[in-house]
């Protein structure tokens, strides 16, 4: 137990470290994704058929391929094509578009949930494209939007896990090197699983009671 | 930009890819075999037990969801071995990973699909004389099962793109098979675009099956 605790206080700053990488890269993916998703998703279902149908496409086909290819696609791939990143920005770029497609999901859901009345009510009373947007239909669409993202933010986090394959020291490459110097894996993995745990576990729960709280929401 | 794209060298280790894409379907079949398993015995436990069981059910189910799959990976194929005195091969070990992650997931599924069983059926079972568990077995998983087809689905496409994981323990699947390729050919940007269709077209293949079972054995209300 007491060899236990030691490998715990001398792994304890370099996981720290690796931690501040992983919320680091989960904070600019949710935020890049967060904008990019919503100017989509509102091209999506108001834009001119041609550009719903690119959206739709492009939407469709990172969704359809794994996060880890998608990874290894971009910090692999581009450089060739004349595009060079390093190693953090191809993982996050990577890791945000696949979010994008996400939260482009999440804004279809929650603004096609609004009744059509209330976007012909808002032309009826004189109000332009923004404004319709801005004061009717975003402020119902943001309780839909909220829970289901929040949640999202989990799989944001630990895709943020993936970065560690390009050799970005985060959490859990922040463990593989500690394992690599004391040769004790288990209680390492352990405690690198509960980290997680704690920030995803507090996220998902900060989403079921967001639900709660817009549960009163009908049809 | 003057890349010159060949895709030759591509064609040559094609085999690398068609077996890594079989491969990647077997794993995710049986994961969600034993996952399916897994779920649905602690799903009918949940939903017939007290607080205590649920209890850790829920710890199961909230530990899983909340941790990365690759860090499960790591634990499952590095970590376990050094304190359980057990050996297994990567591809065992991915498949034992997978089907708990499965499971976890899948345990969510099916008891929201046995919530979903109208209570009227049940009441009826009950008015025919069946048993507790002839009504489980012959009203209440039936009905389930067709209510959660389409989760079910959900959840296989997920865990067929979960399996290029496997990757980093050496499993020989697609992911692998294209490091594999562009290790040798360094023709990169080729071996991921070849990969990326293939996962297209595996994946939306599986889709449209998967989306046919469900249309015929919808449940009409």
């Amino acid at each position: 137990m007491g060899e236990l605790i030691d490998a715990v206080v001398y792994a304890m700053p370099f996981l720290m470290g690796g931690l501040g990488t992983t919320l680091l890269v989960s904070l600019i993916t949710v935020v890049l994704s967060l904008v990019t998703g919503v100017v989509l998703g509102v091209a999506l279902i108001y834009g001119p058929q041609p550009v719903r149908w690119v959206i739709r496409l492009l939407t469709d086909c990172i969704r359809g391929i794994p996060i880890l290819v998608l990874i290894f696609a971009v910090y692999y791939g581009l450089p060739p094509l004349g595009l060079n990143l390093s190693s953090f920005w191809a993982a996050v770029f990577a890791l945000s578009l696949f979010k994008t497609a996400q939260v482009i999901e999440y804004v279809r859901g929650a603004v096609s949930s609004i009744p059509r009345g209330q976007m012909e009510a808002a032309k009826s009373i004189g109000l332009i494209f923004p404004q319709r947007l801005r004061y009717v239909i975003f402020p119902q669409a943001t309780r839909r939007f909220l829970p289901p993202w929040v949640n999202g933010v989990t799989d944001a986090v630990k895709g943020s896990a993936l970065v560690s394959l390009l050799g970005v020291v985060d959490l859990m490459q922040a463990i593989n090197q500690v394992i690599g110097r004391t040769y004790e894996p288990m209680p390492l993995y352990l405690l690198g699983a509960v980290m997680y745990f704690v920030i995803n576990y507090s996220l998902s729960s900060l989403s079921r009671v967001l639900e709660r709280r817009y549960a009163y929401i009908k049809e | 930009m003057n890349y010159q794209l060949s895709f030759t060298q591509i064609w040559r280790h094609f085999d690398k890819l068609s077996y890594g894409v079989l491969l990647s379907i077997e794993l995710a079949v049986i994961a969600i075999l034993i996952g399916a398993v897994i779920g649905l015995t602690l799903a009918v436990i949940y939903v017939s037990s007290g607080r205590v069981v649920r209890a850790f059910i829920s710890a199961y189910v909230e530990f899983i969801r909340n941790v990365p799959l690759l860090l499960l990976v790591y634990l499952v194929f590095y970590g376990l071995p050094t304190v359980v005195n057990i050996a297994y091969d990567a591809s065992t070990s991915f498949i034992v990973t997978l089907s708990v992650y499965a499971g976890a997931y899948l345990v969510e599924v099916f008891r929201s699909g046995l919530d979903a069983v109208p209570k009227g059926l049940l009441d009826a079972g009950k008015a025919m004389g069946l048993t507790p568990w002839q009504r489980l077995l012959h009203v209440r998983l039936p009905t389930m099962t067709r209510i959660t087809l389409p989760a079910l689905s959900n959840t296989f496409i997920s865990l067929f793109k979960d399996t290029s994981i496997a990757s980093v323990i050496a499993v020989p699947e697609l992911t692998f098979g294209a490091q594999w390729i562009n290790n040798r050919t360094f023709r990169i940007v080729e071996v991921y675009a070849v990969t990326t269709v293939i996962y297209l077209v595996a994946g939306y293949l599986i889709l449209f099956g998967l989306r046919m079972l469900e249309r015929r054995f919808r449940v009409e209300r």
